[in-house]
């Protein structure tokens, strides 16, 4: 048991400080800037006295380490300060489309891992069908397609030649659920359709490099039917990298939520992000691209420790 | 030239169609001012105007020419991923043949640097650095590049690592040959065919990239032609039935699906597997 606590440690130790550094980058990132916040809001026009003023009122007479902790433990209690643009406190801008982009991902998740996992088993059976063809290409078609063309094809489809869902979807936080569920149903489409390629593929392929193992050769050789060496005796075995391309996906749905909110004008935190960059409301960026790299680093170390503690010979040492 | 002429013609279907596609973009490209009726940002009709006979694909929100911005397209999204691809491997090659040739402390400290890196989404990290250096074509291209030299960074350094334990390269070293020399004259030409299948890669990412920024509003910026903006630009169009805003965000689509089809076959061909 020992080697699996040292390994898990590790793993979990290194997550805690890419934490720490990303949370560096985030804020010495903007202090590269020429000049400084100052500055940059107040404009070229403003006063040396007014810059002293309102330097003092940011705090950034205090040196950058100083600052640096007290935006950090600010940041974890849930202050981010104040945004630039508008003068409200970022952590009110940012709870409501927080929640509305936890929405928007877990309906995709919820959708999208049990088809691709399904998809991907029913590839590996039917290996070289017509089928089998169909998941590949239509696999890499997905993924060279950028995020956008998928969600205006599908609008272009369903909601102008079809008239079947909103083309546009802002749900009313006091909706009923499945009224909410019906206005994103276009954007948890196009994500369920970028993140799906992936995770069928890599189900497909950790399957079919189980199937020319012995064991699967004895099962067969025992006269057991194809479906049932598949289903109890490969993928328990498979189940490591397929969670593990789960965790990827599911942290790779956080940053493709960016794209598919601006498409489709959805009160999210992405398009928050992509307003505030535009507008170099800088606390605002920092906020958000803080909450999107946690969410990443957390879900990235969670598929590693959860392909760890699946692997027996770690779980059993001799 | 006449072996690879040879193996062009024994490539499968899918890759000769797919370095047909490259060639027409690189031919449009190179010559958008030939083959187009009209300038790049030359206003001509009236916004949204239709389809005529010199407008094969009407008029865009500003009442430019469509078909020539989209051939101008090419020029500008695939030259710049281009640029920054090839940059991005300068820096990520560079760095990991190096790492692996060197060892010790500088491979401890660019291959943590790389890990952390790497822990943020990229398109993040790329908005934070944006917004601090703002949006301009420049700095797009180094940040990107600079970004996803990690990637290439990895696959260097992996494959270096093979062929530095060789006795080749060892031979070179007791011969006392500079480190310089052992990577461009030992290493590179060794590890050249999984980088040239990895540069494809990298170019699809990087180009599918630029498009979803410029389609933010973040990435190349109007007036010159991207096929991401362009997008953005017309999508109100798309509520009217019209399918020509869509055509841009194909030519991104289309572009991809030649380079994987490229990539496969060099794959295939360096992985010695012969049918």
């Amino acid at each position: 048991m020992n080697v699996l606590y040292k390994i898990l440690a590790e793993r979990i130790f290194f997550g805690l400080f890419s934490l720490f550094a990303v949370s560096v980058i985030i804020f010495f990132a903007v202090e590269l800037m020429p000049g400084d916040l100052a500055e940059a809001i107040l404009g070229q026009s403003a006063t040396p006295e007014n810059l002293a003023a309102f330097r003092k009122q940011l705090g950034l007479d205090q040196p950058a380490f100083t600052r640096f902790f007290s935006w950090l433990s600010g940041a974890m209690v849930g202050d981010f300060g104040v945004s630039f643009a508008n003068q409200r406190d970022v952590a009110d801008l940012i709870l409501g489309r927080l929640s509305n982009t936890l929405f928007l991902a877990a309906l995709a998740a919820v959708i999208s891992i049990p088809l691709a996992v399904t998809l991907g088993i029913l590839a590996a059976l039917y290996r070289n069908t017509l089928f089998d063809r169909i998941v590949n290409v239509s696999a890499l078609t997905s993924v060279s397609f950028p995020e956008f063309f998928v969600a205006y094809i599908l609008i272009y489809v369903f909601s102008i030649q079809l008239g079947l869902f909103p083309s546009m979807s802002s749900p009313n936080p006091d909706a009923p659920f499945w009224d909410k569920v019906f206005s994103a149903i276009l954007p948890v489409m196009t994500l369920v359709l970028v993140v799906m390629a992936q995770m069928m593929r890599m189900t497909r392929s950790a399957l079919i490099n189980l199937l020319a193992s012995p064991y699967i050769e004895m099962a067969r050789l025992k006269g057991m039917k194809q479906s049932r060496v598949i289903l109890f005796h490969a993928v328990p075995n498979a189940l490591a990298p397929i969670a593990n391309v789960i965790a990827l996906n599911m942290a790779y749905l956080i940053a493709g939520v960016v794209v598919v909110e601006v498409v489709f004008v959805y009160p999210g935190l992405g398009q928050l992000l992509v307003d505030s960059v535009s507008k170099r409301d800088l606390p605002v960026v920092q906020a958000c691209s803080l909450i999107f790299a946690v969410t990443y680093i957390t879900l990235n170390t969670v598929a590693d420790v959860i392909s760890i503690l699946s692997n027996p010979r770690l779980m059993h040492p001799r | 030239m006449r072996t690879y002429t040879q193996q062009i013609a024994k490539a499968p279907l899918s890759a000769q169609f797919g370095l047909f596609v490259i060639c027409v973009y690189v031919f449009c490209a190179l010559f958008a001012p030939f083959i187009t009726p009209f300038s790049e940002t030359e206003i001509i009709a009236d916004a949204y105007a239709p389809a005529d006979a010199s407008m094969w694909l009407g008029a865009d929100n500003l009442g430019r020419d469509m078909f020539t911005r989209l051939i101008y397209g090419a020029r500008n999204t695939v030259g710049v991923a281009f640029a920054t691809t090839v940059l991005a491997f300068l820096i990520g090659g560079t760095i990991g043949m190096l790492s692996a040739t060197v060892g010790g402390w500088f491979d401890q400290v660019m291959s943590r640097t790389v890990d952390i890196l790497m822990a943020v989404p990229q398109l993040i990290f790329a908005l934070l650095i944006l917004s601090v250096v703002g949006t301009n074509t420049v700095s797009l291209i180094f940040v990107i590049a600079v970004l996803d030299a990690t990637r290439v960074f990895r696959i260097s350094r992996a494959t270096a690592m093979n062929v530095v334990t060789l006795d080749f390269v060892e031979a070179a070293r007791l011969r006392g040959e500079s480190k310089l020399w052992i990577i461009s004259r030992e290493i590179l030409p060794n590890i050249s065919a999984p980088l040239i299948a990895e540069f494809g890669l990298r170019f699809c990412f990087v180009f599918l990239f630029i498009s979803g920024l410029s389609f933010l509003g973040l990435g190349i910026q109007p007036p010159l032609a991207e096929w991401g903006g362009m997008v953005r630009e017309n999508a109100v169009l798309i509520t009217f039935g019209e399918y020509t805003p869509l055509l841009p965000a194909a030519a991104v689509a289309l572009l991809t699906v030649a380079v994987n089809f490229v990539v496969d076959w060099l794959l295939h061909l360096s992985s010695g597997l012969k049918d």
